[in-house]
């Protein structure tokens, strides 16, 4: 290996609220000083800082990163912001990961932001312009649209029912309950999923995660600074991520690709050949509950079309053999968008300390995986952290 | 972590409602290049035909056509007519408009779907709609037809096709 390791130290999160009175600056800066005083750091301690945040349109604010960039404790520092979509928060730690595992930095505070409650009159709006302008926008599309495509492609290949996949929600929202942030914490069941409004069949309202504000941040540091902050540095042991074609509707959306191809590359760093044995606690993305499982099967957890019946057998419980979402998920804790990513790494980063308090998942985990999803459902990133 | 209480402080609905909304209209239009490939494709469907593009590295037939293979990365070969007919991949059921509003309780609510034009490669899929259909009829793996609007009425746009009718 021509890279360093990178080891997470410290991590913060503001409660995911359906609006926040904190602007997203008051937000960064929340998370990112939790961060640092989790790691016992000071901002003079950190080289250089990587802010992760979705689409400007969110907050109708042009260039985001740059007004992020002193609640991000970005001052006078080597600043930058990345985005790809829903896939934003897992790869901010993989952007971190890129400045310290190279050489040139020791230290890095990774941050992620979302405001999504400013655009009215909701932020779906914000997303017609990521269709095609000629061959698409005319039909009028939106996000749910898509999702709902591709819920029913999905639903159809395996056979599966609206209430096989309602499972996931109610077992993600029953997680949350026990999630300090979390925004949707709730004992709901599958028929409540199933009676409530449909919103593009198959998909309903409780199919999906709500619109959130929220910050989330981890301070990340190259193996000698690590060992001289804590005796439990969580590492960063694979990074992988890829994006697939925007021609979305010209590949078959039952199976994500481009989160297998990303998969792949963190697990062949990570030195792990079986994902389904291997993996002790999974945090798939879930903005919607079919993804949770389609994602289950891009990360290799388990066989194609299989996942369903994974979660109807309690296995990704989290008492069981793979817990999946143990946070509570984006159904749960809530999802604004490029922070939900960071809040699953930051579920590993406990977890693997045993510090997730009453989300603990027994039999002292020592690996896992965290995946986020986004553009034109398209882009898979993904990070194995181990200790 | 540091804190047994996390930071954040949720507004109540009755706050968010009060807030106070700044509203800008900037006047900006953007007229965006239909583009080589593009540009030909709508083209033919003011002409009631749809038109897809060849690559000889990976024999595929591209819909919606485009100049270069992301495949291979090379230079797409010949423009191709295809059929108006297809498949649906997949379709959703919905009454949710681009902007997250309701569509009326008179309106019929929209079928979009992903159809797989005849005569392009397997899984070559547009977005479009589908019509003249009982919602609850529609099933994957069903056979469409475009329905055009009359010569007269097409613009050269992807609307120029009404909608895929099962035939």
């Amino acid at each position: 290996m021509s890279y360093r390791k990178v080891a997470c130290v410290g991590a913060g999160i503001t409660k995911f609220v359906r609006r926040a009175k904190e602007t997203g600056r008051e937000l960064a800066w929340e998370a990112a000083k939790m961060a640092l005083d989790n790691a016992g750091m000071t901002l003079a301690d950190i080289d250089c800082v990587v802010i992760g945040t979705a689409p400007d349109a969110f907050d109708g604010v042009h260039m985001k990163g740059e007004y992020l960039a002193d609640g991000s404790g970005g001052f006078c520092k080597p600043v930058m912001r990345h985005f790809v979509g829903g896939g934003t928060g897992v790869f901010a730690p993989i952007h971190g990961w890129q400045h310290i595992a190279s050489g040139k930095f020791e230290t890095c505070l990774v941050v992620t932001e979302e405001k999504m409650s400013s655009c009215f009159p909701a932020p779906a709006g914000a997303f017609i312009t990521i269709f095609d302008h000629t061959t698409e926008q005319p039909l009028g599309p939106t996000l749910i649209w898509i999702f709902a495509l591709e819920m029913n492609r999905y639903m159809q290949r395996y056979g599966l029912t609206e209430a096989d996949i309602a499972k996931v929600s109610v077992q993600n929202k029953l997680n949350a309950i026990d999630h300090p942030a979390a925004q949707l914490g709730a004992k709901i069941t599958v028929k409540d999923v199933l009676e409530s409004e449909v919103l593009a069949w198959p998909v309903k309202r409780l199919d999906i995660s709500p619109a959130s504000d929220g910050a989330a941040a981890i301070v990340l540091t190259s193996e000698h600074k690590a060992r001289r902050i804590t005796d439990k540095p969580v590492w960063v042991s694979g990074v992988g991520w890829a994006l697939d074609t925007a021609y979305w509707a010209t590949r078959d959306l039952y199976y994500p690709q481009y989160v297998e191809k990303a998969a792949r590359m963190a697990y062949d760093m990570a030195g792990i050949r079986e994902p389904n044995k291997e993996i002790h606690i999974a945090e798939p993305y879930d903005p919607f509950d079919y993804k949770m499982l389609h994602h289950m099967e891009g990360l290799l957890l388990c066989k194609r079309g299989e996942a369903a019946k994974l979660v109807a057998d309690g296995v990704t419980a989290r008492n069981g053999r793979l817990p999946c979402c143990p946070s509570g998920g984006a159904l749960g804790v809530g999802n604004p968008i490029a922070a939900t990513g960071l809040m699953k790494i930051i579920e590993l980063f406990l977890q693997l300390r045993g510090e997730a308090g009453k989300r603990q998942v027994p039999g002292d985990p020592r690996i896992g995986v965290a995946q986020a999803w986004g553009d034109l459902m398209q882009v898979g990133t993904v990070v194995v952290m181990s200790r | 972590m540091s804190k047994e209480i996390l930071p954040g402080t949720p507004l109540s609905s009755e706050e968010f409602e009060k807030s106070i909304t700044i509203e800008e209209h900037p006047n900006l239009e953007y007229s965006w290049d239909d583009g080589i490939a593009i540009g030909r494709y709508l083209k033919e469907l003011k002409e009631g035909r749809i038109i897809a593009r060849t690559c000889c590295g990976c024999n595929r037939t591209m819909l919606p056509p485009r100049m270069f293979c992301e495949l291979c990365y090379r230079p797409t070969d010949e423009w191709a007519f295809v059929e108006d007919t297809g498949v649906v991949n997949t379709f959703c059921v919905t009454r949710v408009n681009w902007d997250a509003s309701r569509r009326g309780p008179d309106e019929p609510p929209l079928i979009p779907a992903v159809v797989e034009i005849d005569g392009a490669s397997k899984g070559m899929g547009i977005l479009h709609l589908l019509g003249e259909v009982d919602p609850k009829k529609v099933k994957i793996g069903m056979r469409v037809k475009a329905v055009w609007k009359p010569k007269a009425q097409r613009e050269g746009k992807i609307t120029d096709i009404k909608y895929f009718k099962p035939y």
